[in-house]
């Protein structure tokens, strides 16, 4: 079993499906730029999910908004705020219900892969409709 | 208030539009507005644009008619720079682009209304409400009515609003379009869960309990195999024929412009109302001007 060292501060992202930690990772806009220590374990035996990864990330505790967009590529996942070495908040993720810039229009032909626009999508039953061409994508036709 | 899609208007919304739009027809709203209307098509038009203009007019308004071809946009403005520029020159702008999507970003750019003439294969909500209008003054409504949709029902923007439309208000669909050429099956299903809708497909050319035969060009460039579209029109071209066994009431519409979907003869023939319904453009237009103005007051 690998181990990895337990965190004192920051966030801890557990059950992301199997082979999507560096795509959360990426989603949250974490890089090598950042300053705190990240960790990205794949493929982690699980109960629930067979197979999981899990990313800790020290320095940095993302928000609520964030981490739902961690919903669109992983929609079991779970977040952990740790400090001082403790979990002082858990919480599931979830589907948002708008998203803002978070990615490109699958469409060609639609204005805003050609004129400068905010990509918005609004969520329409499991789907997310772009507010401009009004076409219907699936949330990992967005996140990819 | 914009006019962009059909799916911001609700029926009430709709209903208003038809009924201002039938005072309209009747000559019964002397409004005059000292306005400018602004017509800007990236594509080319013929009814749309000019019907705009007309309706403009009517409505004691000038219009400014945008020709792409002569404007900054060759040197490299910007879409959403030109349309900002142009809502200090005018007072409602209708905008028609290949890409889909156009008039919404225009909406919400500028403060003055837009009103959507087309935009790519994504929607054409005026022409709907033409097409409404049309089967509300011919057939006395628009509820459960058969409304047969003939052609190429994948490509074509009026399709798009129109099914939205007649889901919503009860109409009973049939689909009958060649293989490839069929109606987005997300369409399909929003309008079965929105509204209800009953929807059909078929693929042979008969009428007999239809209402509303609706006609839509086949277009030709969206095929790769010359020969497969000529086959393909020919096979779906609306003939006396197919009229043969259909309802004495029957009305066939069509958005135009028809090419050769719809055989010559059939011009002459009572049932056929597009002509009718192409020149409904103007007072269903005046409607929509005078609904976005907001001065639905009644004289």
């Amino acid at each position: 079993m690998l181990n990895v060292e337990a965190i004192e501060n920051g966030t801890v992202i557990d059950h992301i499906r199997a082979g999507k930690g560096k795509k959360v990772l990426e989603m949250l806009g974490i890089n090598e730029n950042n300053a705190g220590r990240v960790a990205l374990v794949m493929n982690v035996p699980s109960k629930r999910l067979n197979k999981k990864d899990i990313v800790k990330i020290e320095g940095a505790f993302v928000n609520e908004e964030q981490t739902n967009l961690v919903a669109l590529i992983s929609p079991k996942s779970t977040i952990n705020i740790i400090k001082n070495g403790k979990v002082i908040e858990k919480r599931e993720v979830e589907i948002p219900n708008a998203l803002k810039n978070v990615g490109n229009c699958p469409n060609p032909n639609c204005i805003t892969n050609t004129e400068h626009a905010e990509k918005i999508f609004e969520k329409e039953e499991s789907k997310f409709r772009c507010h401009y061409c009004e076409r219907c994508f699936a949330a990992e036709e967005l996140v990819g | 208030m914009n006019l962009i899609s059909i799916r911001d208007l609700d029926k009430k919304e709709i209903e208003k539009i038809l009924d201002l739009s039938e005072e309209m027809a009747a000559g019964k709203i002397k409004r005059k507005y000292d306005k400018i209307l602004a017509t800007l098509f990236f594509e080319p038009s013929t009814r749309t644009r000019l019907s705009f203009q007309a309706a403009a007019l009517r409505l004691g308004m000038s219009y400014l008619d945008f020709s792409p071809e002569t404007s900054s946009l060759k040197k490299g403005e910007t879409f959403t720079d030109t349309i900002k520029v142009i809502s200090g020159y005018a007072d409602v702008l209708v905008i028609r682009h290949p890409k889909e999507g156009t008039a919404r970003l225009a909406g919400d750019a500028i403060e003055k209304p837009v009103i959507n003439g087309g935009d790519g294969g994504n929607q054409h909500p005026t022409q709907t409400l033409i097409d409404l209008f049309t089967i509300r003054k011919t057939k006395g409504k628009i509820s459960n009515l058969n409304v047969s949709l003939l052609g190429d029902l994948k490509h074509a923007r009026t399709m798009q609003s129109l099914v939205y439309a007649l889901a919503m208000f009860g109409a009973k669909i049939t689909l009958i379009s060649p293989k490839g050429l069929e109606l987005d099956p997300t369409l399909i299903k929003e309008v079965e869960e929105k509204f209800d809708a009953k929807i059909k497909t078929k693929s042979e050319l008969s009428f007999n309990d239809a209402d509303v035969l609706y006609v839509c060009r086949i277009q030709e460039e969206r095929f790769a195999d010359p020969y497969e579209a000529k086959r393909i029109k020919e096979q779906f071209m609306l003939k006396s024929e197919h009229l043969k066994n259909t309802k004495k009431d029957l009305v066939i519409l069509s958005p135009l412009p028809k090419i050769n979907e719809i055989s010559h003869e059939i011009d002459a023939n009572n049932k056929a109302k597009y002509f009718e319904q192409a020149h409904y453009g103007v007072p269903v237009r005046m409607a929509i001007i005078d609904y976005l103005l907001g001065r639905q007051t009644r004289n």
